[in-house]
């Protein structure tokens, strides 16, 4: 139960840009998964996850939706839309932006503590 | 409890607006959280096939005392093999498709994993039936 940290901490250390569900920067997460393959993020077995990707299309959030991810981190520089904002708000998802790429972000985050889920 | 929702292929905005349906069902029922994971994740990747592999589908939750059944019919081109069709990574998905982040060829296992039960029947050329259960009582399975 150690490794927890809060998505705050989380997003200052990818110069992440929050997009939505600011109010909830205090929720932490222990493991972090990165991909663009949605059918993989869907076999992940844990809860309390946040997803690394550079995919930027509604079956995102669905898919955090139905795995219970509760942070999205969307990388290099992609932008969110407006659809993808909505549906997050409707499900407490956390949206955050950033520059680097999905390897970088990863890298910060595992040397950070979190955790890899395999 | 017996709910019906239809599914239009090739749409892929909506795709999974049923499975995000059936779970706040199952959460106000008070389904224990595993089991329901596994039902709209199995449920998910269901409509996400409809949605890219047929034309137009509807989906049948019933829902009693001890178990959730889902049947998922579309009518589409059919799955000629099945069991071709199951195996991971065996895929016919199009490329954009694969651009929503699906199409490797992973859905069905992952339903089959995320189910107690599952069965596919499918007539090529017309459509395809999934039956999925999943028993919502620990001791009745
Ligand atoms: N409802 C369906 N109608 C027609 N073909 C289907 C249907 N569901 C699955 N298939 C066939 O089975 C294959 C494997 O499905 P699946 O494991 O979900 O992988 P994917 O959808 O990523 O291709 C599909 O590529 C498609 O050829
Ligand atoms: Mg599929």
């Amino acid at each position: 139960m150690s490794s927890q940290m809060t998505i705050r901490d989380i997003a200052g250390l990818v110069d992440g840009r929050v997009i939505c569900c600011e109010d909830r920067l205090s929720t932490s997460v222990e493991y972090a998964f990165a991909s663009d393959l949605m059918s993989d993020v869907l076999t992940v077995d844990k809860e309390n996850i946040l997803l690394i990707t550079g995919l930027t299309n509604l079956q995102v959030i669905r898919t955090s939706e139905m795995s219970d991810i509760n942070c999205v981190i969307v990388a290099r520089d992609k932008k969110v839309n407006d659809d993808m904002v909505r549906l997050a708000e409707e499900n407490n998802i956390i949206l955050v932006e950033s520059p680097h790429s999905v390897f970088h972000v990863s890298g910060e985050l595992y040397k950070a503590g979190l955790k890899p889920i395999y | 409890m017996q709910i019906r929702h239809k599914i239009a292929g090739g749409d892929f905005t909506r795709a999974g607006n049923v499975a995000s349906a059936v779970k706040k069902i199952l959460q106000q029922l008070n389904i224990d959280h595993k089991q329901s994971k596994r039902i709209v994740i199995a449920l998910y990747e269901g409509e996400v096939n409809v949605v890219a592999h047929a034309y137009s589908g509807v989906v049948d939750v019933d829902i009693d005392s001890e178990k959730v059944r889902i049947t998922i019919s579309d009518k589409g081109p059919g799955i000629k093999d099945i069991e071709q069709a199951m195996e991971e990574g065996f895929s016919t998905a199009t490329p954009q498709v694969r651009e929503m982040g699906f199409g490797a060829g992973m859905g069905l296992s992952n339903m089959k994993r995320n189910s107690d039960f599952m069965e596919i029947r499918s007539v090529p050329g017309e459509g395809t039936l999934v039956e999925l259960i999943n028993y919502i009582r620990p001791d009745a399975s």
